[in-house]
């Protein structure tokens, strides 16, 4: 047990360090552009600028780093914070890599699984997008022909359709009452729509507890 | 030095950041992986597991290269490979780039070309309004993890059980999410979408109107995906074809998006 103690917090040690000093570092782009082109941000513009951008996300980010990080595991956590696409990308990728794994999101195993699966996913996208970016001008054409904008704009369907499959049937007692009640509010309620799917997950996280908790007792579970 | 958005200073600016989160990602990879083998965890698994998570990567990563692409038009190269390489989206970098220039009566994709100024202010916009989640994690995400280890020491089961209601929460909310326009089957007021476009540096909002069915779209390739997944699941149990274990999420995903390039022209 107390190895076990020791891995995660030398995860939560080594991620503390490293989430810090990349924040020190995106910090510090806008900084050195600013004194190598010689120039300084516009202080009135950037107030104005942030007001309307940063509470909003500010909230957003507060809540998905609570919602998400009991999900990603200490490691996945770290990680998917600063790479991003964490709903789209990396907790689909925990997902599926635990389920094949068998193992338990709460176990030592599970940590080590989810990181595995989420390192890989960050470097294989950070590399996709490095090519990317190199083949620009011959990929631009490619990938933005008419004909395959339809599959590229169906992608999270396409994902949770698989993912739902697999996670929803293993566990469709639980998933009986917020699939139905997410069903019924976003059909039924215009104001949600992709932009607000964010917000919906938290949401239908907690009920989804709630529910588990009274199949729980009841020792329906 | 006279900037332009494109600078190769720009190139290598993010260049090295990029290079410093690669290297997060490689240093996790490692020590997950020396983890794996203290623990006597089955190295093939372990093999597998990244096999999967790397095939099932392209898809979605190819579709964040076409973001790229598409902000590189206003905001050059650099800056979008830089902001979808770290954390930030399509819709979250152009809300924040319109914010910035909006605020220095300057529309995104107005044309003309950023200033270093300009482009200063739409880098401290972008960068200090996603910055919350990745100083929030460090602050409280030990605390957050040690919850479920507690949780996990007191009741296993329910431990179980919690984690399993926040993914099965998060996948309800996203299958609701596919039905959103569902509603344009019986209400013509929902038949239309928004799509904001700059005509002469004004931002002008364009209904454009779409048909009854076109909602059915995303539902339709989600069917795919799930009927495909079932598919799999099936042949997983032939011990011949237990392989498809690795691959079975990757195909569902690629499947469902081959599939909405017919469904869009049929249902819409």
């Amino acid at each position: 047990m107390k190895k076990n103690l020791s891995y995660l917090d030398s995860v939560h040690r080594d991620g503390r360090i490293w989430n810090l000093s990349v924040m020190v570092l995106l910090m510090a782009f806008p900084i050195v552009v600013a004194v190598v082109f010689g120039v300084l941000p516009d202080w009135k513009a950037l107030g104005v600028g942030l007001v309307a951008t940063a509470p909003m996300y500010w909230a957003v980010g507060a809540i998905e780093t609570v919602t998400y990080v009991p999900m990603l595991g200490a490691g996945g956590s770290y990680l998917s914070f600063v790479t991003g696409n964490i709903s789209n990308l990396k907790l689909p990728c925990a997902l599926n890599a635990l389920e094949q794994n068998e193992v338990s999101a709460n176990s030592e195993e599970g940590e080590v699984i989810s990181t595995i699966a989420i390192a890989t996913s960050s470097i294989v996208t950070t590399v996709i997008i490095i090519i990317g970016v190199i083949l620009i001008a011959p990929l631009t054409p490619i990938l933005s022909a008419p004909v395959l904008q339809p599959a590229f704009a169906q992608i999270l369907p396409a994902l949770f359709g698989g993912l739902g499959v697999a996670f929803v049937s293993k566990n469709w007692k639980l998933a009986v009452a917020p699939v139905v009640l997410m069903l019924i509010l976003f059909i039924f309620v215009p104001a949600l729509d992709s932009g607000t799917v964010g917000i919906m997950v938290p949401v239908s996280a907690l009920f989804t507890i709630g529910t588990g908790r009274i199949l729980y007792k009841r020792g329906v579970l | 030095m006279e900037f332009r958005v494109n600078h190769p200073i720009l190139f290598v600016l993010a260049g090295i950041l990029i290079a410093v989160v690669l290297a997060q990602s490689v240093f996790f990879l490692m020590k997950a992986l020396k983890r794996s083998r203290q623990l006597g965890m089955d190295q093939k698994k372990i093999r597998k597991t990244v096999k999967t998570a790397a095939i099932f990567t392209i898809a979605p990563a190819v579709a964040i290269v076409i973001s790229v692409m598409t902000l590189s038009q206003t905001l050059g190269l650099p800056l979008p490979w830089l902001r979808l390489s770290v954390v930030g989206s399509m819709s979250y970098e152009t809300i924040a780039a319109s914010n910035a220039l909006e605020a220095m009566g300057q529309a995104l994709g107005s044309g003309s070309a950023l200033t270093a100024q300009q482009y200063v202010n739409v880098l401290l916009v972008m960068t200090i309004s996603i910055m919350l989640g990745i100083w929030l994690v460090p602050v409280i995400g030990k605390k957050l993890q040690n919850g479920m280890v507690n949780l996990g020491k007191r009741d296993a089961k329910w431990a179980d059980t919690f984690s399993n209601a926040l993914f099965i929460g998060m996948i309800a909310a996203f299958l609701g999410f596919v039905f959103c326009d569902v509603s344009r089957l019986w209400d013509p007021s929902t038949r239309f979408i928004t799509e904001t476009v700059i005509e002469n540096g004004v931002e002008v909002e364009n209904k454009i109107p779409v048909s009854a069915t076109s909602g059915l779209i995303p539902v339709c390739v989600m069917g795919v995906s799930a009927v495909v997944m079932v598919i799999c699941g099936l042949l997983m149990r032939k011990p011949k074809l237990k392989w498809l274990s690795e691959y079975a999420l990757p195909i569902s995903l690629v499947l469902g998006m081959a599939a909405a390039i017919p469904l869009t022209v049929w249902l819409s």
